[in-house]
């Protein structure tokens, strides 16, 4: 009895505090860190840049097999396959000519895929007997690089420009690495390029 | 009966699971909430599909639109101890205030000898300060200095973490000192590739390029 009556009491002065100010601080409070926290930690990408040939050392160049140079400016980007060739060949060798492509799926990507058909579809096997446990993941990575340091695979070699963006350059590197380019390397423009490139901005 | 219950609506919302929803995610927030750290200036890096993260433990070099470089340590101990030498090197004073100051910096962008000004500056202060970034020429090759005395400091704290993890058998959970480049979108790129000819002049080769995350499935 005596508890019931106390609960009957109780219940008549209102219980309920008014929570408004309290809500309201709630949410400016989770508006703020909503606002304010940042998600994603900063991705980032490894990238290995070429050693500088003492003076002295005569390095002789590697041979390569399958070579694409990709030449940059701003937004714009030309290329040309295997190696360069001057006008007047003595080998009767046409002269290299600059194309131009874009970074567009249809443009850079596919050129990239196309050249390094090889080695991708190397990979895809290797990814799909990973996929069914057939070989270890230490196997697997192994035999991705084996697979990207191949003679068939593509060797790209990256030249800019004063005018070329960093922006352009990540795109670029980007691409290589969706299209599985183990070889890339920046190297400078020489002259004879520059001056291709000048024409061919020239030009338009 | 039924009349009864219905003339009586309650006048006011129950927000109690309203609230607590509110002040969970309040307190979800404020919990995994990792401030964005002041910058001196704003660089809004290139987006690309590579998901790795940024390393723990690194030595970095920012770059903004207009080509400035910006020079940071993540490691306190070894930051502190490159402060140190630079300022031996240069001559330069520095009271602890201003030292602790300095810890406080994410990147910075000044000629060393600017360095105790700089430092007495408030934030809003430092925000409006023009700088041309870290010297990095051949007459006054700073920033060159600054990577070198970092990569010994931060090596030298690397290998004194393994050494004393492995004395007291511990595991051991800290990563090699990492070398950092962030650029702007539109930084040209023959600013960066400065940088990293002053990386590859002390023969450190292997970077990890900053960028965003573009998301979005890898391109078939």
């Amino acid at each position: 009895m005596d508890i019931r009556k106390a609960k009957k009491r109780g219940k008549k002065p209102s219980a309920r505090i008014d929570m408004t100010p309290m809500v309201d601080l709630a949410f400016l409070l989770l508006t703020f860190f909503v606002l304010t926290s940042t998600f994603s930690k900063p991705k980032t990408m490894e990238i290995n840049y070429p050693a500088k040939p003492e003076p002295t050392e005569n390095v002789k160049p590697p041979e390569v097999k399958n070579g694409l140079t990709l030449i940059l400016t701003k937004d714009r980007i030309f290329y040309y396959k295997g190696e360069f060739i001057l006008p007047n060949d003595p080998k009767g060798r046409p002269a290299t000519q600059l194309e131009e492509t874009d970074f567009s799926i249809n443009g850079l990507h596919k050129l990239l895929v196309d050249l390094n058909k090889s080695a991708i579809e190397e990979i895809k096997v290797l990814e799909e007997k990973a996929k069914r446990k057939e070989i270890q993941d230490t196997t697997f990575k192994r035999l991705v690089m084996e697979a990207k340091g191949k003679k068939e695979a593509l060797t790209v070699l990256i030249k800019t420009d004063d005018q070329a963006t960093y922006k352009n350059f990540i795109d670029v590197v980007d691409e290589l690495n969706l299209a599985m380019v183990g070889k890339y390397v920046t190297v400078d423009m020489m002259p004879q390029e520059y001056e291709l490139l000048k024409q061919k901005l020239g030009n338009q | 009966m039924p009349k009864v219950s219905l003339k009586k609506p309650s006048p006011s919302l129950d927000m109690t699971p309203m609230v607590d929803l509110a002040f969970l995610l309040v307190t979800f927030f404020m919990l995994t909430a990792s401030f964005r750290e002041a910058e001196p200036v704003v660089i809004d890096p290139p987006g690309s599909h590579s998901d790795k993260l940024l390393p723990e433990n690194y030595i970095l070099v920012s770059i903004d639109a207009s080509g400035r470089p910006f020079f940071g340590i993540s490691n306190a101990q070894a930051k502190a101890k490159t402060l140190e030498r630079m300022l031996q090197k240069y001559n330069v004073q520095l009271t602890e205030k201003q030292k602790r100051e300095f810890m406080k910096l994410s990147v910075f962008g000044v000629d060393i000898k600017e360095l105790p000004r700089y430092l007495d500056m408030t934030d809003a202060e430092r925000q409006k300060y023009k700088t041309a970034g870290v010297p990095n020429d051949s007459l006054n090759p700073q920033l060159k200095e600054w990577i070198l005395y970092a990569a010994q400091e931060a090596n030298a704290v690397y290998l004194e973490a393994k050494e004393a993890a492995k004395r007291k058998r511990q595991d051991f959970k800290m990563e090699k000192p990492r070398y950092a480049i962030k650029a702007d979108q539109k930084t040209k790129y023959i600013s960066v590739k400065k940088v990293i000819d002053t990386f590859t002049d002390i023969k450190i080769y292997r970077f990890n390029l900053i960028t965003s995350y573009e998301g979005g499935s890898k391109k078939e």
